[in-house]
């Protein structure tokens, strides 16, 4: 007996709902854009400088106790977080603490990390410092412009390549999508105060791929039936061409999510961060493939007889001498 | 129908053959890795020993021996992000051209008048003469020693800009001169940068220039980022300077051309010293730790190249009886008195030094001085155990999500599962192949990258299949529908998967560090999953349907 996500035929109208699924992802776009904004996004050194510590004891974290141990420092703004993970052991207790960019340093100074390590193990004598990480202003500033310029470049070249291979309806349709599924993995990062760094700009980028992946298989369909059957409705063929690709959908996304889970399981903490970015953009980037893609398509419309050229433009003119 | 030429079936054979043999050495990592670099001393040192060859024997030669590199986050290590001050060099430059300036408006004394040197902005020489009426004599007297520079254009353009504002010449390097000037102080600092790392002896550092004024340094294995910059951080510029008087007055007012520096073993003692040094550590041509022959404290010895030796020969000789000062980056280490003229070139300090400090100033001295300071941008350090923890972590969750898909095809597809399964470990196979060849280099992310691929990597093959289940639908016959399974779902493989190649191109570019690592395992992972869906698959397939001859196939 096979395992089958969905019925072999399913002739189901993704249009029905429209104006539900559709607004639906206008409402969350509006929220995850209020949100973004209201609330902020936690940041990471990658993009506000500073410097991250990771220490691991045996003893239990406690904040309180690594807190007042910083707070003769003078440090400015010092953030500390208790780490939890399944794939530590019971005598490996890990926080995060990070420090922001001190006034007129380009990176922490040794004789700040030296005094923050030595405040920490007044608390307990043999923590560990598995990692420090220190980034200053000059070159956080330029890595936030440069994760800008790299998610406008690709949302350019999707756009440029979807137009060259399909029409411009598809490429805005497939764009707009795109848009909706970074939008809504800002919002959730946002929402959750989940750390925003470099990572997390590789992890949009990979949404952005992914959920193209699934626009594209479809529009593919699309373009295939749109020819095989002239005379039917816009709306009726687009609709098909989502039903026979839908088992496809689901089962790549399955996989995908199924590979996904297991890494933020066990893959450690580490890059939890960035694999539930992914985790979260290819829900959505599914979602958006079947209920945002196709829906601008068809409110900007198509031209469907590709093999006579189009009426309306060009020949305008020269009408008037015939 | 379907048919695969004899030659096609062959190269797809010997691909993914080729691709699996350059990724087994990977299955055996550490053992490779002693071999390797058993192999690598051998030939460095020409000569073994039997740990060595112990080592070597670990792995068989006619093997091969490529490995993929495991990144910083993975293998621990410190990592830079240096800015080279550029800017600094320009003032030297200005303090060495001061003698030339002063001799050429010697020349034209009987117009220019007396002159004098004058404080001025940092890369800027200014010269007051008493002539006024003579500046235009002057500036042409001083545009002399401009000598051409080929700049960016093509074009010679002069090497100085010189011009004349009321009685003070204003000398600076001119633009084409200064690009020079950076180009030939980050060319120097990397080689510096590359040659402290050297010395001190460790794996498979990564020194690169990054953009007109940084240098990005990584270092696997090495304890902390702070040990690294003591080791690169430290100018090391070695100067010696004539003594004008001893203070213990920190904010001392000191004559132009005159600078304060503080004692490196005395506190609250300063030297106020003249500006232009004597000799400088750039004529060093050797220097080794040692002991100081009365004291027994340790000591660093050093010898000047000739035209160094003749300098600082000629200058003892002249000032026997008076003090001169020894300063290490702006620290004045010792400032002996000069009993004889020390003519031979070589010489030694002494300080309050241990035998590792004296060790490693002496390792500074001969890989010689950064020629400008630099500021880091960006450390990070990763301890060894974090990055074994990540790989572990990694090699687990890719496992299980191994075999999460590989359950999940298979009951989704039955045999047709089987074959994509199949498909899927030699995919991963090339991916580590591929990477093992063109020496990528492995990180946490990149793993990330590889699992997603596993999740993806299916989904040519679920186009395909899906395909042939719609084809057999409108009952062609199970050859033809495999056939045309193929060919319809190519174009929708294509395009997929070149948009999300496009991705992996922008990351690539710009992206640095383990966001680089991730865009090249998933770039890789297209292609090979793209191959071993279009070929590997289908050449499984058609084999097998050649051989089964099955009336009715169930996808």
């Amino acid at each position: 007996m096979r395992l089958r996500l969905i019925p072999d035929e399913t002739n189901i109208d993704f249009f029905k709902h429209a104006r539900l699924t559709f607004g639906a992802s206008v409402v969350a776009m509006v929220l995850s854009l209020g949100i973004w904004f209201a609330m902020g996004l936690n940041f990471g050194i990658d993009f506000l400088g500073g410097t991250t510590i990771r220490t691991e004891s045996t003893e239990p974290v406690d904040v309180g106790a690594y807190r007042a141990a910083l707070e003769a420092l003078d440090l400015g703004d010092v953030s500390i977080t208790e780490v939890f993970d399944p794939t530590f052991g019971p005598d490996e207790n890990v926080a995060m603490i990070r420090i922001q960019a001190q006034d007129g340093e380009e990176s922490v100074t040794p004789e700040t990390i030296t005094a923050v390590q030595d405040a920490l193990r007044t608390v307990y004598p043999a923590m560990q410092f598995p990692s420090v990480e220190s980034v200053g202003p000059k070159v956080s500033g330029e890595l936030i412009q440069t994760a800008i310029l790299a998610v406008l470049a690709s949302l350019a070249a999707i756009l440029v390549y979807i137009w060259l291979r399909f029409e411009w309806q598809f490429s805005v349709g497939a764009v707009a999508a795109l848009v909706h599924d970074i939008v809504l993995t800002i919002g959730l990062f946002s929402l959750l105060q989940i750390r925003f760094d470099l990572a997390t700009i590789a992890a949009l980028l990979t949404i952005v791929g992914y959920s193209i992946n699934d626009t594209v298989v479809i529009f593919d369909r699309l373009r295939e039936n749109l020819i095989k059957y002239k005379t039917r409705g816009l709306q009726d063929v687009m609709n098909l061409s989502a039903n026979e690709t839908l088992s496809r959908t689901l089962m790549t996304s399955g996989t995908t999510l199924l590979a996904l889970l297991a890494l933020m399981v066990l893959g450690g903490d580490v890059i939890r961060g960035f694999v539930f970015a992914i985790f979260w953009g290819v829900i959505v980037g599914t979602y958006s493939s079947i209920f945002v893609a196709k829906n601008i398509v068809l409110m900007i419309g198509v031209k469907r007889d590709w093999s006579k050229p189009d009426q309306k433009s060009g020949t305008q003119f020269s009408n008037i001498d015939a | 129908m379907l048919q695969i030429p004899l030659w096609n079936r062959l190269m797809i054979i010997v691909v993914v053959l080729a691709g699996l043999s350059l990724a087994m050495p990977n299955l055996f990592y550490d053992r490779v890795e002693r071999h390797n670099d058993a192999v690598a001393a051998i030939e460095a040192t020409g000569a073994s020993t039997d740990a060595l060859e112990a080592d070597r024997a670990l792995w068989p030669d006619f093997l091969p021996s490529t490995l993929v590199n495991l990144g910083l986050d993975l293998r621990g290590g410190a990592h830079l992000l240096a800015e080279v001050q550029v800017t600094d060099v320009y003032e030297a430059r200005m303090d060495s051209l001061w003698p030339d300036v002063r001799d050429a408006l010697r020349d034209a004394r009987d117009q220019v008048g007396t002159i004098r040197r004058q404080d001025a902005p940092p890369g800027e020489l200014h010269v007051r003469i008493s002539e006024p009426a003579g500046i235009a004599a002057a500036v042409a007297a001083v545009r002399e020693l401009a000598t051409p520079v080929v700049g960016l254009t093509g074009i010679a353009a002069p090497t100085l800009d010189v011009r004349g504002e009321n009685d003070v010449v204003i000398v600076t390097l001119s633009e084409a001169e200064r690009q020079a000037t950076d180009d030939r102080t980050m060319q120097q600092s990397v080689e510096i940068v590359r040659r402290r790392v050297d010395e001190a002896g460790t794996r498979e550092p990564t020194i690169q220039r990054q953009g007109s004024d940084r240098i990005l340094i990584q270092v696997p294995g090495i304890g902390s980022a702070q040990e690294l910059k003591d080791l690169i951080g430290t100018t090391a510029r070695l100067t010696f300077h004539p003594v004008v008087r001893r203070t213990t007055d920190p904010e001392a007012r000191v004559d132009a051309r005159e600078i304060l520096l503080p004692s490196l073993d005395e506190p609250g003692a300063y030297y106020v010293l003249e500006q232009t040094p004597v000799v400088t550590g750039d004529d060093l041509v050797d220097s080794q730790p040692a002991f100081d022959q009365q004291t027994g404290q340790p000591a660093v010895t050093f010898r000047f190249n000739p035209s160094g030796a003749r300098d600082f020969g000629d200058y003892t000789a002249a000032n026997i009886g008076a003090p001169f000062a020894i300063v290490l980056d702006e620290e004045v280490i010792s400032a002996p008195v000069i009993r004889s003229a020390i003519t031979g070139g070589s010489g030694q300090i002494t300080g309050n030094f241990t035998v590792a400090e004296s060790t490693e100033l002496s390792v500074l001295l001969r890989a010689g001085a950064l020629p400008a300071e630099m500021v880091f941008l960006e450390e990070r350090t990763i301890g060894p155990e974090l990055g074994a923890d990540s790989i572990q972590a990694g090699e687990i969750a890719a496992l299980v999500a191994f075999a999460a898909v590989l359950v999940f095809m298979v009951m989704s597809y039955g045999l047709f599962g089987v074959f994509a399964s199949v498909a899927l470990i030699l995919n991963v196979g090339l991916i580590f192949g591929v990477l093992s060849l063109i020496g990528a280099t492995l990180t946490l992310p990149g793993i990330a990258g590889i699992v997603l691929t596993i999740g993806m990597a299916v989904d040519a093959n679920v186009l395909v299949f899906e395909r042939i289940r719609e084809e057999l639908k409108t009952a062609k016959g199970p050859a033809r529908a495999i056939e045309l399974g193929y060919s319809r779902a190519l174009s929708a493989i294509v395009d997929a998967n070149l948009t999300t190649f496009i991705i992996a191109v922008i990351l690539f570019v710009l992206g640095s560090g383990p966001v680089r690592g991730f865009s090249v395992t998933l770039g890789i992972g297209i292609i090979t999953s793209v191959f071993t869906a279009i070929y590997v698959t289908r050449l499984i397939i058609v084999t097998w349907f050649d051989r089964a001859r099955p009336k009715t196939i169930e996808v």
